[in-house]
């Protein structure tokens, strides 16, 4: 896959990169520590000592912002990681044997994506009280189906290539044929699927947590801060403001590479 | 057999599927339905066990699937946790309010995204422009994006209340649409950014047709090949499109309603999931399901009537 790199493109790229970075280096970085009280200034509006100002115990909220950014990204990123696994696999699972397996398989498909996302997983949230991993994974489980929809499609139509057939003609068994000459040729849409996956599993653990469903205090998550902030957001709506625009601009720069990638992808597919 | 008869015969198993997977989620919950009493003092476990048999929670899986498949379908929604009421009239009365929003909101985004839609087609500027706004629009965190909105128009400037569907005291038209201002924004602008991307693609599609040629040879103004020739061939997909994303209007709606207080099914649902009223969540998502099928079962048939390129040859 030749990616064509655009400025804006190349921007959002830097800005994920950085943001991954930060987070991993937030115990390193953070101004204060993660449960510091500064009981003198709290509710506090941005200032030098606090950039971005202080929650009702006096906590920094940069601070808490960068923590939180380590559990907002690893939600993103693992839950992306996730789906796209479980959407390769149905996917090519159905196109690759047909028949039954692909006609039942694409009914389930069908079925979960007329239940709409979000209010699924706030039940299975609110019933199962997830702790972060299972919280991936439920997050992960809801955004498979595009996913296998599109790779169904690709596996389809790269079967029928003679590379396939002559792969079986020598003797290649059907694992073979799929892992070596299949599956490859359904990367570039792998990774496309992939950064969209990132920045829905965000939004997702965002809303979930915003609703008290998702990520639990002490914990901090940039959704779970928006929860605590919203009855405050007209006195202290810095405690608001900061945390819903690192999740804004997270997924956008998510999404700008996405789309990037999409537009080779296509671009691609033109030229062979 | 009729084409809307074969595409409604897809749409059974479709439903029968949707209805085993939400009965199987709220079966899931440890204790199950009763998980709220088992874990309250006040309920002594012989209470339980009496609820349980009342409920047929004793029976078998399968037999309680069906025996409440049976009753969903005969408009027997089980009764409220939080209220005791039947969960059919709690929902029946905050739909009024769901079907004004949603429909309000779906016409203000279908319109604002034909015009951005067809300027991005033509000019290149603007085509740059909606792009960098339509990323945004699909970026931006709804409930976020509705609290910043109460901020600034409500809390700093005072221009527009920030919740609920009128004032205590008056029940006017400014009033209402006063207060559907800010929740219809909130709920179209992420439809229009990606409803606006979808028709400019199929207006540079018809625009590069043959017939659109043709009409410019005849001499036809530009405008009128726009409006009256692309467009006509951009709308039909388009309108396709529109009702294909009920799914997301339904999980918009549920945050929307919840940030401006908006009395409709969407903030039932999270008043249902903090008290985890599950037959009121269940009906829900049920309903909202129901929806999406019979949505995208009505954008099958409609195309398949009005459009003959898409049927095969006899």
């Amino acid at each position: 896959m030749r990616v064509r790199v655009t400025t804006a493109a190349l921007a959002a790229f830097g800005v994920l990169a950085a943001l991954i970075l930060v987070a991993l280096l937030a115990p390193l970085i953070a101004p204060y520590a993660f449960d510091a009280l500064d009981l003198a200034n709290r509710r506090g509006a941005p200032s030098l000592v606090h950039w971005f100002g202080t929650d009702e115990l006096g906590r920094d909220l940069l601070t808490r912002v960068l923590y939180g950014a380590r559990v907002s990204l690893a939600v993103g990123l693992v839950s992306a990681a996730v789906s796209v696994a479980i959407g390769v696999t149905i996917g090519a699972t159905a196109g690759w044997t047909g028949r039954w397996l692909d006609g039942l398989l694409m009914r389930i498909t069908d079925a979960m994506l007329s239940v709409p996302r979000l209010p699924l997983l706030m039940i299975a949230a609110a019933i199962l009280a997830p702790t972060v991993p299972l919280l991936i994974l439920l997050v992960g489980a809801a955004g498979w189906m595009e996913t296998a929809r599109v790779v169904r499609a690709e596996v389809q139509s790269i079967k029928t290539n003679d590379f396939v057939t002559a792969a079986r003609a020598v003797g290649a068994t059907s694992r073979r044929v799929v892992w070596r000459h299949v599956l490859p040729g359904v990367l570039p849409t792998a990774a496309v699927a992939t950064t969209l996956a990132v920045g829905r599993g965000i939004l997702l653990e965002s809303a979930l947590s915003f609703f008290g469903v998702g990520v639990q205090p002490p914990t901090a998550s940039w959704g779970n801060m928006l929860y605590q902030a919203q009855t405050t957001m007209g006195s202290e709506p810095w405690l608001g403001i900061f945390p819903g625009a690192f999740i804004f601009l997270t997924v956008l720069c998510c999404n700008v590479v996405g789309s990037a990638l999409t537009d080779d992808a296509s671009a691609a597919d033109q030229r062979a | 057999m009729s084409f809307a008869a074969r595409r409604f015969a897809q749409a059974v198993p479709l439903l029968l599927i949707i209805s085993a997977l939400v009965f199987a989620l709220i079966h899931a919950a440890p204790g199950g339905p009763l998980s709220l009493y088992l874990e309250n003092p006040n309920v002594r476990p012989e209470d339980i066990e009496r609820l349980r048999r009342a409920m047929g929670l004793d029976r078998p899986l399968g037999v309680q699937y069906l025996a409440w498949l049976g009753a969903f379908v005969r408009g027997d929604w089980g009764y409220s946790y939080a209220d005791g009421r039947p969960v059919l009239d709690r929902m029946l009365e905050r739909l009024p309010a769901t079907l004004q929003l949603v429909a309000v909101a779906t016409v203000v985004a279908v319109i604002v995204s034909i015009a951005v839609g067809i300027l991005a087609a033509l000019r290149r500027g603007a085509d740059r422009a909606t792009s960098v706004l339509a990323v945004a629009g699909l970026s931006i965190p709804v409930f976020w994006f509705g609290l910043v909105l109460q901020l600034v128009f409500s809390n700093t400037l005072g221009w527009l209340p920030s919740s609920g569907r009128t004032s205590f005291s008056g029940g006017g038209i400014a009033d209402r649409v006063a207060h559907l201002i800010l929740p219809v924004t909130v709920l179209a602008v992420a439809h229009a950014a990606g409803w606006s991307r979808y028709l400019r693609g199929s207006m540079r599609l018809a625009l590069a047709q043959p017939f659109a040629n043709a009409a410019r040879a005849r001499g036809v103004g530009e405008s009128r090949i726009v409006l009256r020739h692309a467009l006509r061939h951009a709308l039909l997909p388009f309108a396709t499109v529109v009702l294909l994303d009920a799914s997301i209007m339904a999980s918009g709606a549920v945050v929307t309603e919840s940030v401006f207080a908006w009395p409709g099914l969407g903030s039932l649902f999270t008043e249902a999931l903090a008290k985890r009223d599950y037959t009121v969540l269940m009906a829900f998502l049920m309903c909202a399901s129901i929806a999406v099928v019979f949505l995208s079962f009505a954008a099958d048939v409609a195309v398949h009537a009005l459009d003959p390129r898409t049927r095969e040859d006899p």
